[in-house]
Order: structure tokens, then sequence, then C-alpha cells
């Protein structure tokens, strides 16, 4: 970025307050369970309590005659449907269909007049269930002659990268990924020094504070569905299939979302509401539980066992990595976190030998899905603490060792891909300085790192868009992405605004509604501001050619003399508002500019290789005090440092490192959905732990970098994800130094660690 | 909405003033203040999460208090002085918080705001200017899972700074 473009830009990379700020403090703003669809019913789910059994038979006929009920559905009532749906393979009916597959799964539901009735006809259904073995961990269902959990598997073909989808045939093992490079086994017999740990990683959930809600409403042959979702143009084609409704019939509207961090990725639960509704013949709503969200969706456990080996001297050698990820019942985004994991698991190194590969395994247990970080946090928690663990074995600091390793920019992070487009030298330096690297910690302290590394963006997707210039010279920016709470609706009026000239006050953004805004992919993946962005760049720059060719006719003067600023178009002196310029253009003062942009993924050079966007780049350290009497860690110090490329809202992209590194700290230190014996232990917020206002490290900084190397409008990538990955092997690497304990579990726990002081104490 | 299946269900009639204004309702024994204000009044400001209690999505402030609307009875509000987020503005006049948390960007999605601003606006109703770790504690009863909550603990401050100065 040169100091010349700096001083040009008069919107993007400023100071910029939300455009939402207002509404969202004086609680005008419209959140989807704020929508109130007339005549709308209120529902309630009966989930199975039981992980696997058959269903001998439901009966609805008491739950029915209750006072203002308007509709019973079970499984046995999706005549006419094609009822299943999921992303990878169509495995997920809308309810169970003679057997039940996890404890929660949705059995029976019920539309009523309100609440309470709905809840009363919930109580009268009975259900007869006959008992199956269940696998309801990884070692149950990896076993030899396990019970399966799906017999047949009809992959779903939405997505490129799904398409070759690698089961393992009479197994529960629905997807593998195997990549190598070199030779990993022999690479590692060579290396002078190998570590080799299994790790584990919990499921967490993402604790969205705005669970899952769906209002669905027929109109004839028409469906219109309001919900939380972050894929509005995705779950429209999940209800086309399920209810053979072509597209143009089937209105998906996302207005704004009260959290999501990828629960809220692809359809969910707007295929039961229109089910509901339908039966019902009325609006109905699916306002699903903050507890019954615990029973919808987590992050992938996992289990990874890692070799990795280097010289004596600290030079990294090769690498061995299998990954397990329990997708649950329902494969979800599994298989595509398990080709993530494998990925991830390489770090961004210098290798001669690589043997990395992963498996998504079905259990009888809640489906995981994608949740901030897609398997980075999984697979980098393994491969961190083994760069920590290998730095203390060979006596090398620990940014030093990945200082010897790390890829520079534009380095191969695989030959194949993209080379790396940011500094992270440059970032484990500014993190390591954040908590006083260069100073030895106090006594009882210690101090851990970790670099973060994620594939930011999808690796195959679209996003279009329409910016309208309209008479008055204000303008609409019609675009799909979802606001919730990532501040895409900001950050697409400032492009807009930066490229055309105009005020950010002259500029709305269109809510997410499929049938205003032209195709997007969806909001995940870090991909909004890049990638969508760069479809409204486009547009908005296809608006201002179309302006400065009316403007170069309006002044009969060359195009290179005419510029566009404040609202109104210069040349020689003269002047004209944009409004005067669509009036002249159109001859009367009516009218409007259409821009259109589109971004998608196959249109990148052929000299850029491979499919991923951007480099989503992080690193961080923390300071740790560990007491030795209990185990309870305490974060001291946390400082993290994240590559935005441009940021076109500093405070917004500080922001989501902030957010992230703090629901990161809370996987490393107490976050966990504990599930025995198939039943979640610990659904909703009285039992499970988020991070409070009070664990917020006392020294905590986000440090932003801007290396100008991302693809999307001013040099912008996304950051929402990278984040949440440092903390647990920076905070475990904490630990470590601090005590010669080395934990392989997370979350942290005073337990966990305490038996590993003990047993670091014996060693 | 009118519900059918509620028709049969008994109700009791109270008096309170929400934002300042007198309401007298027939409410069900079981009716939750935040039903009450979402559904009768259409104040969705206060929001709905955990249900329990936990997370103060939910908060208003009754004669001055915070309380969880969740799991308060609409009944317990009798005679009493609600104040939502509705109610906190002067007018077109942002309250101090109000404008320190757009100014620190202290919310992402906003689902947590409305109730972690009446949180912070009782906090600094009890104490003025109250240190980080005084807020960092009082804040414990709301969950924001957005922002990890520094840019809050910046917002409330500021705001704590320019409510003393104005009544400097």
């Amino acid at each position: 970025m040169t100091e010349d473009r700096e001083t040009t830009l008069e919107v993007v990379g400023r100071p910029t307050a939300r455009v939402d700020g207002t509404d969202k403090v004086t609680g005008r703003a419209r959140f989807v369970s704020d929508v109130a669809v007339p005549g709308m019913l209120e529902t309630r789910i009966l989930r199975s309590p039981l992980p696997h059994a058959r269903i001998r038979g439901i009966d609805v006929s008491r739950a029915r005659a209750v006072p203002g009920v308007a509709a019973v559905l079970t499984g046995a009532d999706l005549d006419g449907l094609d009822p299943y749906y999921g992303v990878a393979y169509k495995d997920q009916p809308l309810l169970a269909i003679g057997r039940v597959r996890y404890e929660g799964e949705p059995v029976a539901a019920v539309a009523a007049s309100d609440a309470v009735a709905a809840e009363a006809a919930l109580e009268r259904i009975e259900v007869d269930y006959d008992p199956l073995p269940a696998v309801t961990t990884l070692d149950e269902a990896l076993a030899p002659g396990a019970p399966l959990v799906h017999e047949r598997l009809r992959p779903a073909g939405h997505f490129r990268d799904l398409r070759a989808l690698r089961p393992v045939e009479g197994t529960n093992i629905c997807h593998h990924v195997r990549r190598t490079r070199g030779d990993g086994a022999r690479g590692l017999q060579r290396a002078e020094v190998v570590v080799e740990d299994v790790f584990t990683f919990p499921a967490v959930q993402h604790v969205s504070l705005e669970s899952f809600v769906s209002i669905a409403r027929w109109d004839g042959d028409r469906l219109t569905v309001w919900s939380g979702t972050q894929h509005p143009f995705p779950v429209r084609k999940e209800l086309s299939e399920i209810f053979g409704v072509p597209a143009h019939r089937i209105r998906v509207i996302a207005p704004l979302i009260g959290g999501a961090f990828g629960q809220k990725c692809y359809a969910k639960y707007e295929p039961l509401a229109a089910a509901l509704a339908r039966a019902a013949g009325a609006p109905v709503r699916v306002w699903v539980s903050v507890t019954d969200a615990f029973r919808t969706l987590t992050r992938h456990p996992a289990r990874i066992h890692m070799r990795t080996g280097a010289t004596r001297d600290g030079r990294l050698v090769a690498r061995v990595v299998r990954a397990w990820l329990d997708t649950g019942a329902y494969a979800d985004v599994g298989p595509r976190v398990a080709g993530k994991v494998a990925y991830l698991s390489i770090g961004p190194y210098r290798w001669e030998h690589l043997d990395v590969e992963a498996f998504a395994v079905y259990t009888h247990r809640v489906p995981a899905g994608a949740f901030r970080g897609y398997g980075a946090p999984q697979a980098e928690w393994a491969g961190e603490s083994q760069l920590n663990r290998l730095a203390a074995e060979l006596g090398i600091d620990p940014t030093e060792l990945r200082l010897r390793n790390l890829l520079g920019q534009g380095e191969p992070y695989d030959p194949t891909d993209r080379p790396i487009d940011g500094d992270l030298p440059a970032l484990l330096r500014a993190a390591a300085r954040g908590v006083g690297w260069e100073t030895p910690p106090r006594p009882g302290r210690g101090r851990g790192v970790a670099v973060g590394v994620k594939d930011g963006g999808g690796a195959h997707s679209v996003s279009a868009s329409l910016v309208r210039l309209h008479a008055d010279g204000t303008a609409t920016v019609h675009v799909g992405s979802v606001e919730m709470g990532q501040g895409p609706r900001t950050v697409m009026a400032q492009i807009t605004a930066e490229t055309l000239g105009l005020p950010l006050e002259g500029i709305s953004v269109q809510e997410p509604d499929t049938d205003l805004v032209p195709y997007d992919q969806g909001s995940s993946a870090s991909r909004s501001t890049a990638l969508a962005g760069t479809a409204v760049h486009r547009a908005a720059l296809d608006v201002r050619r179309q302006l400065l060719e009316i403007a170069r006719r309006f002044f009969e003067a060359p195009p290179d003399v005419v510029t566009l600023a404040g609202g109104a178009a210069r040349a020689g002196g003269r002047i004209a508002t944009y409004a005067e310029l669509i009036a002249y253009h159109f001859g009367t003062p009516g009218g409007e500019l259409i821009g259109r942009g589109e971004f998608h993924s196959g249109e990148r050079d052929p000299g850029a290789p491979g499919p991923t966007a951007f480099w989503e780049l992080g690193a961080a350290a923390a300071e740790v005090e560990v007491d030795a009497e209990t185990g309870a860690v305490r974060v001291c110090a946390y400082a993290s440092a994240t590559d935005a490329g441009r940021a076109i809202n500093p405070q917004l992209c500080e922001a989501q490192d902030q957010g992230a590194a703090v629901q990161g700290l809370g996987h490393t230190l107490f976050e966990e959905v504990r599930i025995e014996g198939g039943q979640v232990q610990n659904a909703g917020l009285i039992d499970y732990r988020v991070p409070l206002a009070d664990d917020l490290p006392p020294t905590f900084t986000a440090a932003l970098h801007q290396d100008g190397g991302g693809p999307g409008p001013f040099g912008a990538k996304g950051v929402g994800e990278i984040g949440i990955v440092m903390p647990a092997p920076a905070v475990a690497g904490a630990v470590a130094a601090a005590t010669g304990a080395r934990v392989r579990d997370l979350p942290l726990t005073p337990e966990r660690v305490w038996r590993a002081l003990r047993a670091a104490d014996g060693a | 909405m009118e519900a059918q299946g509620a028709s049969a269900r008994p109700v009791v009639e109270i008096s309170l003033t929400v934002n300042g204004r007198p309401h007298t309702l027939a409410v069900e024994p079981r009716e939750t203040l935040l039903d009450l204000l979402r559904m009768r009044l259409g104040l969705t400001g206060a929001k709905l999460s955990c249900d329990v209690q936990v997370c103060g999505a939910c908060t208003v402030l009754v004669d001055g208090l915070p309380v969880s609307a969740c799991t308060y009875l609409a009944y317990e509000a009798r005679g009493r002085q609600v104040l939502t987020i509705e109610g906190l503005a002067d007018g077109e006049g942002l309250h101090p918080l109000q404008q320190a948390f757009i100014d620190h960007a202290a919310f992402q999605c906003g689902y947590c705001t409305p109730g972690m601003i009446l949180a912070a606006k009782a906090l600094l109703d009890e104490i003025p200017r109250p240190t980080t770790d005084e807020i960092k504690h009082y804040l414990r009863g709301n969950i924001c899972r957005c922002t990890g909550y520094k840019k809050i603990l910046e917002a409330v401050l500021a705001a704590a700074e320019t409510m003393a100065s104005r009544h400097g």
C-alpha cells in the first residue's frame, strides 16, 4: 500500500461508526426473533431421549386434541417431500423417520396458537422406542463390526469441493482426506528429534445469544422464510429440493442475527418450519431454545495423533498426522472440516516430508458442523502445541524456532496453492512483544506463543451485487452478506462510498432477501468483506464508469479531467451533482444508474494456483500464572496480531480479533459440551460456561497489521476467524513454560492441569 | 394476538409504569415480564436468550435495579417502574452509555446490547466512577459472545467520564 493511496482514501481505513449503531443501542434493531408475521403460530419440538432407537410408533392423537393446536407432525407425515437435507450428504431428515440417531434429534413438532398450548401438546405425544446399540465415541464408531449410523449415503452435490466424497465402505467413516509430500515416515526416521503426541479437542457450542429462529409462511405455492441464517441462497436451494418448489417461488430473508459463529450455516430449522406452516395452513415460527441449540450443532470434537521431526539445530523436517473428527449423527459440513484439518495440520512452515490424513466419523451424537475457524482450531491446537514442545526439547526459544521455519510472504504453503500473502514473522514478533517477550516473566509465570493460519474465503464461491444510484444522488447496495455482528452493512457502505465519492449517510444496504439481492454463496469462511465486497466494489465501479461517461458528455470534457467526490462531478471548475447528471442523462429528473458486480472463484488468473482465496494469518502470545495447589490457570496477559490485508474498517477488524480471542480462551480454559453415553450433560448456560467480563485478561491487546496482500477491495482480507485459533496452543505453551506440565486435552481445566503438574513432578 | 389456547386460562389485573407510561393489563400468573414487554407492549429491545437468568440479554431495570425479565413474573412488577432500552434515550438524544457504545464499537451482533447497557446504567447509578475491575465484576451477569468485552469496558469507562463531567 503506497502512501499516496493512503492519503487519497476518504472513507476506507478511517474511523467509521457502524451504520447499525443507533438501532442497536436503542432497541430499534429488528432481529429475526423480533419479526412478527400476522397470524404466526408458535411451535415446540419433541426430541429423542435416546442416542439410537427404532421408532415403533408415535401416538399424537391426544396432542392434536389440545385446544389451540393447529398441526402435529412426525416423520410419518412427510409424504410428498424429499425430507432429507444436508450440504455434504442428504442424510438428515427434518424429523426422524423410523429411527433416531442421537439424543436430542427432533422426533415430532407441534404448531399452536401460543407456546403454552404447544408445550401442553408436546407432553401428550407418546413415542414407542425400541433402543438399539449406539456408538457414542470415536472408538466405538471405529471398532470393527460397529453398528453403522447410516447404511446408505446420498451425496448432496451442492458444492464443487464436496463432490469428491470418500467414505470408507462398511464403516462409519463418511469422508477421509490424505495429503503427502516427500515421504513422511522416512522423513521422521531421518529427523534427529521427533515429538509424538495425541491431542484431543472437545465438542464446544457456539452459544449465539439469539438461538435458531425460522419463520415460514406459504402464500399458495409461494414460500417465504425469515431466518437467522448465514446462507440465504443455499437455504433456498435446500427448500427448493425438499418441497419441489422452484427457486423463484421461494424467498429467504435474513434480518439482523444475534450471533452465529458458523452455527447458522446452511439449512437448520428452515425445512421444519416450512413443513409445519404447510401442515398448519398458517405462518409458524420455530424458535429453538439456547439449551436445545446444544442438541443441534457443536464444533467437531477431534483426536489428533501427530509426530513432528526436526534437526537438532531446529530445522523442521517432517510431520505425520492422523486426525479423527466426530461429526455426530449427520455429516453436516464434517467432510469439509476434515479436509481443512488435514490441510491446516501442516502449518505455515517449510517441510520436506508430510503425510497428513483426516477422517470424518459418524457417531450417535449431536451433529458437528461449522464453527468459526472450521477445523483450524483443532488442527493447530495440535500443530502449534508440538512446535512448543519441540522448542522445549531442543532448548530453543519457541518464537525463534518458528522464525527459523516460518513461510515468508510469497512462499508456497502447498505447491498447488496460493502463496502466503502476509508477513507471519512480523505478526509473531508483534504478538511476542505484546506480552514483553524480551524480558523474562515474573517468577511463577510462563509465556507461550502460537501462530495461526487459515485458508480463508471458502474454496469455491460466488457473490454478485447491484449498486443503484438513485435520481437524488443517493445509493442502495444490494448484496447478500448477512449482518450477524461482523459488520458487512457498514463495510459494504464504506466500499461504495469510497468508490462513488458519496457520504456514508447517502448509502443504504439492502437487507439480505433472495428476492431482492443477487446471488451470494453465504456469510461464512471470513469471505464477506474480501469476496462479496469485491462484487460490491465492482458494482460501484460500474456505476462510477457510467457517471464519468455521463459527466464527460455533460461537461463536453475529456474523461481524464472529470473527478467524482462529495456526490458531484467536477471538470475544469464546473460542477454537477449526481442528481443533475442523472436528470441530464435520462432527460427527466427520474431514473437511476445500475451497476453490476460479480466475484467467483473460477475467475482467478491462471497464474494463481490453488483454491485458497486469501490466507488468514495471525499470531498470539500469552502469559499465565498457575496455582500449583489447584491447577487453576490465570491468563495474565494476551496479545494477538492479525493481518487484515487492508482494513476497510480498522475498529471492526480489531473487534473481530478481540472477540475471536476471547471465544478461543473459552475452549482453552473451560468450554466443553460433555456427552456421556450419547447424552448431553451440560446443555444450556447454567451448566455450560462461556467467558464472562471478568475472564478478560488484565492485559489484552490486538494489533492489526495491514500487509496489503488481500484479494479484496483495496487489498482487504477476511479477519473473522483467525483469532480463535491461537489461544489454546499459546496458553498451553505458557502453562508448560511456567510449570513443565504439558496438557494435550482441552479445555485446560484445573483438574487436568493439576494432574499434569503431578505427572511433571513425578517425572 | 389473542391466543385461542390462552382464553381459558386465569388472569389477574396489574398496573405498572413502563418507560414513564402507566399501563393496566390482565396478565396470566405465569406470564413473564419479558413476554409482557415484548408481546403485549411491542417493546422488543429486551431479548430472550438463555431463559434461565444467566445471560442478561433480557435485563431491564425495575425501580432502578437490574432484573432478568425472562424469569421475573409480570405480576411482580405491579405498581413498579420499569425502564427498558427504548426508554433510555432522551428523545433523539442518546444516553451517554448509548453514545459510548457506538463510539467504542462495544457491540457486534447487538443482541446483548440492550441488557448490557441497562446493567451498566445500574452500575453507574450506584458507582458513578467505577474501576475496570468493578465494571468486570458488575457485568458478570451479562454475556456477550461477540466482543470479548474489552470494548464494552472501554465504553462504560468513557460513559462514566462523560456523565461525571456533565454533573461536574
